[in-house]
């Protein structure tokens, strides 16, 4: 699974950066998204189901950081 | 690939379903020709240069004036520079991800056609029947897209034309009209905000041209009165008799009829 690390961003490139990586990704393939800033953990999935992607979790991981799992459409 | 600076330059625009990532790339490896950096090639040259389109061609052989800077606001700071030429300046501060092509002299029909060659998509910016006709004749021959504008006191009109598939400038307007019969900008006047109304939507327009996306204005014509707000469209229809567009006409048709307007 490829990783992008998006601690110290804010939105809208919270959602860019992710919408980029996962133009980048072949049909199917998982990207884990790890953020820090907490309404990009209610935007990003939804702005990536609206693009048509499978938002598979979105867990807690510590104090301030989240976890957001995504297979490309 | 975008750098990181370009994902946060255009992010705006990568955010968009119908732009994206690869709508953005192909923007910048998209180019257009913008003949007329006056009142509405200034905001069109803006907003494509803001955009990222990769490669902008300026055609002007003025030099800015005091009475242009009303309209004319890309060339604040520039008077008595040529105008492709402080475009080009008003361009690098903008955006250095854009190439501008300088052509500091007016289309002509000698240069016309080798010039219009060279871009994907034509912006008529320009103030006079005769170089509309000049440009409209250039692109249909060379199939490049164009869009048409023209303004007067607070109207403007806006035509889309893509060679071959839609009806061309002379398929509506047959030849320039007579000297006399149309007041010039000079005799008329005109707001600064009217030009960028649809200096602006000739920009959205090429966007649209360049990706492919949405319905841009062939075999229409958008009429605009900002007096009363009043936005009317007119359906167009290919004339079959039309020299240029039926291929009979393989050079440009010269119009005779001579204007003197700045607008
Ligand atoms: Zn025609």
């Amino acid at each position: 699974m490829i990783t992008l690390d998006l601690r110290g961003e804010v939105c809208p490139f919270t959602f860019v950066k992710t919408k980029v990586k996962l133009e980048e990704l072949k049909p199917g393939e998982l990207l884990e998204v790890i953020l820090d800033h907490e309404p990009a953990v209610r935007d990003v999935p939804r702005s990536v189901e609206a693009e048509g992607h499978e938002v598979l979790s979105v867990e807690k991981i510590s104090d301030k950081e989240w976890r957001i799992v995504i297979r490309k459409r | 690939m975008l750098t990181d600076e370009q994902i946060k330059r255009y992010a705006r625009q990568i955010i968009m379903p119908e732009i994206g990532v690869k709508g953005q790339l192909k923007l910048l490896e998209s180019s257009v020709l913008v003949v007329g950096a006056g009142g509405l090639g200034s905001p069109a040259i803006q907003y494509l240069a803001g955009a990222g389109v990769g490669r902008i061609g300026i055609v002007d052989g003025d030099e800015v004036d005091i009475s242009n800077l009303q309209r004319q606001t890309i060339h604040a700071g520039n008077l008595g520079m040529n105008k492709a030429e402080s475009a080009k300046t008003f361009v690098e501060k903008l955006n250095p991800d854009v190439k501008v092509d300088v052509y500091p002299f007016n289309l002509t029909p000698e240069n016309a056609r080798e010039i219009i060659r060279k871009y994907d998509v034509v912006l008529d910016c320009t103030d006079n029947f005769v170089a509309r006709f000049l440009i409209n004749d250039a692109c249909v021959i060379e199939e490049v897209s164009f869009v048409h504008a023209a303004v007067l006191r607070f109207e403007g009109e806006l035509m889309t034309i893509v060679p071959k598939e839609s009806a061309c400038y002379r398929c509506v307007f047959k030849h320039a009209p007579p000297p006399g019969t149309v007041p010039t900008c000079q005799e008329a006047g005109v707001v600064g905000a009217t030009v960028g109304v649809l200096g602006t939507l000739q920009a959205i327009e090429a966007i649209k041209l360049l990706l492919g996306i949405g319905e841009p204005l062939v075999n229409r014509m958008l009429h605009v009165d900002l007096l009363t707000m009043d936005f009317t469209e007119l359906k167009l229809r290919k004339d079959p008799e039309c020299p240029v567009c039926s291929g009979r006409v393989k050079e440009i048709i010269p119009e005779k009829y001579v204007e003197s307007c700045q607008l």
